[in-house]
């Protein structure tokens, strides 16, 4: 019983506890900060697999920074619990007994294809050098394409949330 | 070095006329469209005589080829004419009666707002009749007899907006169609054993065929189904009753087709093939029996009409059934000899009576006639001789042609003679009421007195007291009068049998040697016949003309059956028309037409809708949905990813 | 007996189970911003995944391929929030089954 897999059984009851938990609270706030756990147990779990640069930017950038903008905007439209709306026969009849479905066929594949493969503990250091190697390498051109699409996301989120102008023109 | 005669000219130059006056001929002044339409009528008539007078320097038969028309493995056909003494004939009389039509028509339709229209098809019917004549293969002979089919269907619905008129142009059409089915089957037999519809081959190849039952069957199918055809074209029992219809039309039409030219067409497609009907004897006695009958029994019809033009309708059927006897017992130059003096009486007594009603204003009922001899008198004059001709009254044309064909009948059967005898009393005796009720006795008409003897206006409305025609229409009259009183020289001393020999051989029936007091003694029955049909006519339309009423009530429902022609035109009806378009209608119509067709169209439509009703609930703009289906999809595509990846393993 | 080291296939079913975690929750959610969770949720669960083959096959390449998810679902966070901020201003709800005006 290594401590690798205790480790990895931790962070991983954490990260089924908050996926389900996510599932099952009324409350969105409730959700965002159930995903907020998922997140830094996940960030265990890349630590887990020696990738430590990547485990300090999961939790900088996806739970410090796209959750807190998440809980932002639950708090500023003052999203309450949800209300009990049928919308939709299709999405329960086809689509979760369909993802379901295919879960379990993926079960299934990884489970007969990968019996032995063992992947040690930080098996493979991701030092931020040698991903700066990479990335300003032999990733540049998608390292600057993303950066334009992170401009234009800016841009686009200042136009699409700006208050619209009233019809005197006045600013409020 | 056989010189070339050119012969393409003679179809074509009526097919010049034709179209020029179809297409240009509305916005041309009437003297344009005569011009053109006798310019190009006389000059086939023209070539046809520059024909006859170069015939004797060419080597018979001569043939002129123009184009390949078919050629594929095991059958080929060609444009290509053929001139013998027997096209020769029949050349000089479609042109020559034709173009006298011609001229006459310019008076008859002078008043009638669709001149131009007539005059081409006339023309057209010319060059159709003379592609039927002179082709060398009866595929081209066929575009011909099809064509001259769709000119009479024109014609005699020319005054298309009346109904009858319509009604008369289809029924004309299609039961020529019946016989022409028998016709086409004919020629795929011929294409079949023979593998040509060329005149020579086939009946070169008719002449090699081993004697045997096997053969003559065939020969005796072909015969009889060209008879099928024959029976539709030449208006013979069964298929007859297209022609009185036809009467619908204007009369130099009646005159030119269905007296002269159109309905020989089946008497000449026996005669040109006569090899086939000679080893095939069955056929040639269904060609006789029918050809009497109808002589009989179209003669019976005859009598009791009152329409002046029916009464020459059925005569012409009857006169027909002459010919057809000539040829079913093997007589076929004396068959084609009373076809051309037939041309000329018949020609002329339409014509006349077109004279006749005319002078009228229209009425063409003879018990509105009568004592018109004294207002018409060239008219009568000329009708009078071809009164005389038809009844077979020598020296006039008709006796001597109805004669031969009596005489020829006699030597195969004294059953023929004597039906054609007994016919040939009754169309003397027709003739001769025809006459004496037209120009006899007192004017039963209508006297509408307009101020004096105003306008000359036409038809349908009276004017005044009957007036003789114009000279434009009375010189065909009278040159057709000439014809009849002499046309019938020819057959002197046997000289157009002599001439016609080189075509239908010499063996023709019985030989003529001990011949000459029978021969003589049968000519002496034919003339009593036919004054002794004069004298009843004399008797009962002249000098006792209240004899007929009371002959006519004592023969009772008799009498009834042949006023209305024995009601065969209702027995087809019942048989075939009614039957035809009721089940037409149920079947066809509302069953297939509706039920099937537009059905099937109309539900594809309605599926296509429901198909796209029920799919269209895919859209409901609920995202939910939408994600729950590409959730679906996509587990379909890793399931079948998976698949693939074990079946790969 | 509980092997003593962790096999690919266990990173691999935790990210299997992230993923089926985040659709059910797009399907079954009615808040929009629970869905926009979910999403992340997805997004999560593939990183795991693309860092555990990372570390199978030595291929450095796909934590820089995570480095890239992360960036894409900032942007696509920051633009999806602001949408939906612009139809609450619209529509006055946060439930999904109340923004159907695209329905046919």
């Amino acid at each position: 019983m290594s401590l690798h897999l205790i480790l990895f059984l931790a962070f991983g009851a954490v990260c089924v506890g908050g996926a389900i938990n996510l599932l099952a609270q009324r409350h969105p706030i409730n959700s965002a900060l159930s995903l907020i756990a998922v997140m830094a147990a996940l960030a265990g779990e890349y630590l887990l697999l020696g990738a430590e640069f990547v485990a300090a930017v999961q939790v900088i950038v996806y739970a410090g920074a796209i959750m807190v903008l998440f809980v932002f905007v639950i708090m500023l439209l003052n999203a309450g619990e949800e209300e009990e709306t049928r919308g939709s026969r299709v999405a329960f009849l086809l689509g979760v007994p369909g993802m379901l479905t295919a879960s379990v066929l993926m079960a299934w594949v990884v489970l007969r294809h990968s019996g032995t493969e063992s992947v040690p503990i930080g098996a493979l250091p991701g030092h931020p050098g040698d991903i700066a190697q990479l990335l300003f390498h032999d990733f540049l051109l998608p390292f600057e394409v993303t950066s334009v699409l992170i401009l234009i996301a800016i841009m686009g989120a200042v136009v699409l949330a700006s208050k619209p102008e009233s019809a005197t023109g006045k600013a409020d | 070095m056989n010189p070339t005669l050119n012969l393409w000219l003679i179809p074509v130059l009526p097919l010049a006329g034709a179209a020029i006056n179809g297409f240009l001929g509305k916005k041309s002044s009437r003297r344009a469209v005569t011009a053109i339409a006798l310019f190009f009528s006389g000059a086939a008539f023209a070539m046809a005589l520059w024909v006859a007078l170069r015939f004797s320097s060419v080597t018979l038969p001569y043939q002129e080829f123009f184009a390949h028309w078919i050629g594929i493995t095991g059958f080929s056909a060609d444009f290509a004419f053929y001139l013998d003494q027997l096209s020769l004939v029949m050349l000089l009389v479609v042109t020559g009666v034709g173009f006298l039509i011609h001229i006459y028509s310019v008076g008859y339709m002078w008043d009638d707002p669709s001149y131009y229209r007539f005059f081409s098809y006339l023309n057209l019917f010319m060059f159709f009749m003379l592609t039927l004549v002179l082709a060398n293969n009866y595929l081209l002979m066929f575009i011909g007899w099809e064509g001259v089919g769709l000119a009479s269907y024109l014609l005699i619905g020319f005054w298309f907006t009346k109904d009858s008129a319509a009604s008369a142009g289809k029924k004309a059409f299609i039961v020529n169609r019946i016989g022409d089915f028998g016709f086409l089957i004919a020629l795929f037999l011929l294409i079949k054993h023979f593998g040509s519809l060329n005149f020579k081959q086939v009946f070169n190849s008719v002449g090699h065929l081993t004697a045997g039952t096997e053969s003559e069957a065939l020969l005796t199918a072909i015969g009889i189904l060209l008879m099928v055809g024959a029976c539709g074209k030449s208006a013979q029992i069964p298929l007859y009753v297209w022609l009185p219809d036809a009467m619908e039309g204007p009369t130099p039409v009646s005159a030119l087709i269905h007296a002269a030219t159109m309905v020989t067409a089946g008497v000449y497609m026996v005669s040109r093939s006569h090899l086939i009907f000679e080893r095939a004897p069955m056929a040639l006695m269904v060609v006789a029996v029918i050809g009497t009958l109808t002589a009989f029994f179209a003669a019976t019809i005859g009598i009791a009409q009152t329409d002046i033009k029916k009464v020459l309708a059925y005569s012409t059927i009857s006169q027909l059934g002459y010919m057809f006897m000539a040829c079913g017992v093997g007589a076929f130059s004396a068959g084609i000899f009373h076809l051309m003096t037939h041309a000329f009486f018949k020609g002329l007594l339409f014509l006349g009576a077109g004279s006749v009603i005319h002078a009228v204003g229209g009425e063409q009922d003879m018990r509105k006639m009568g004592g018109l001899k004294s207002y018409i008198p060239w008219t009568f004059l000329t009708m009078s001789i071809a009164t005389l001709a038809i009844a077979g009254i020598p020296p006039l044309a008709g006796f001597w042609s109805k004669d031969e064909i009596l005489w020829k009948a006699y030597q195969v059967s004294p059953v023929y003679w004597g039906i054609g005898v007994v016919t040939a009393f009754i169309t003397s005796f027709y003739m001769f009421r025809l006459w004496y009720m037209t120009f006899f006795g007192d004017y039963h008409g209508a006297h509408v007195d307009e101020h004096g003897h105003g306008s000359h206006g036409h038809d349908a409305h009276g004017h005044g007291e009957p007036h003789e025609s114009p000279m434009v229409m009375l010189a065909p009259l009278m040159i057709l009068a000439l014809l009849s009183l002499v046309g019938g020289f020819v057959g002197w001393g046997n000289h157009f049998e002599h001439f016609l020999a080189p075509v239908f051989g010499t063996g023709e029936p019985a030989a003529e040697a001990a011949s000459g007091i029978t021969e003589k003694l049968l000519m002496g029955v034919s003339v009593l016949v036919a004054l002794a049909g004069w004298g009843l006519a004399l008797l009962l339309y002249y000098q006792r003309p209240e004899l007929p009423q009371k002959v006519s009530d004592a023969l009772g429902g008799f009498y009834q059956a042949v006023v209305h022609k024995y009601y065969v035109d209702e027995l087809y009806t019942v048989l075939f028309v009614k039957p035809l378009v009721d089940g037409s209608t149920r079947i066809l119509w509302q069953g297939v037409d509706r039920k099937i067709i537009d059905a099937a169209v109309n539900d594809s439509a309605d599926g296509a809708r429901h198909v796209s009703d029920e799919v269209r609930q895919m859209q409901s703009g609920n995202i939910r949905s939408y994600a729950a289906w590409i959730a679906a999809g996509s587990t379909v595509v890793i399931a079948f990813m998976i698949w693939m990846w074990t079946e790969a393993r | 007996m509980v092997p003593s080291y962790v096999p690919l296939s266990y990173y691999l079913l935790l990210s299997g189970f992230l993923f089926a975690c985040g659709v059910v929750g797009f399907l079954i959610k009615r808040n929009i911003i629970t869905i926009f969770m979910s999403i992340e949720l997805m997004l999560n669960g593939v990183n795991l995944s693309f860092v555990a083959f990372a570390a199978h096959w030595h291929a450095l390449a796909g934590q820089v391929f995570v480095f890239f998810v992360m960036v894409v679902a900032a942007a696509e966070t920051a633009v999806g929030l602001a949408i939906i901020i612009a139809v609450y201003r619209t529509r006055e709800t946060l439930n999904v089954d109340q923004v159907n005006l695209l329905k046919l």
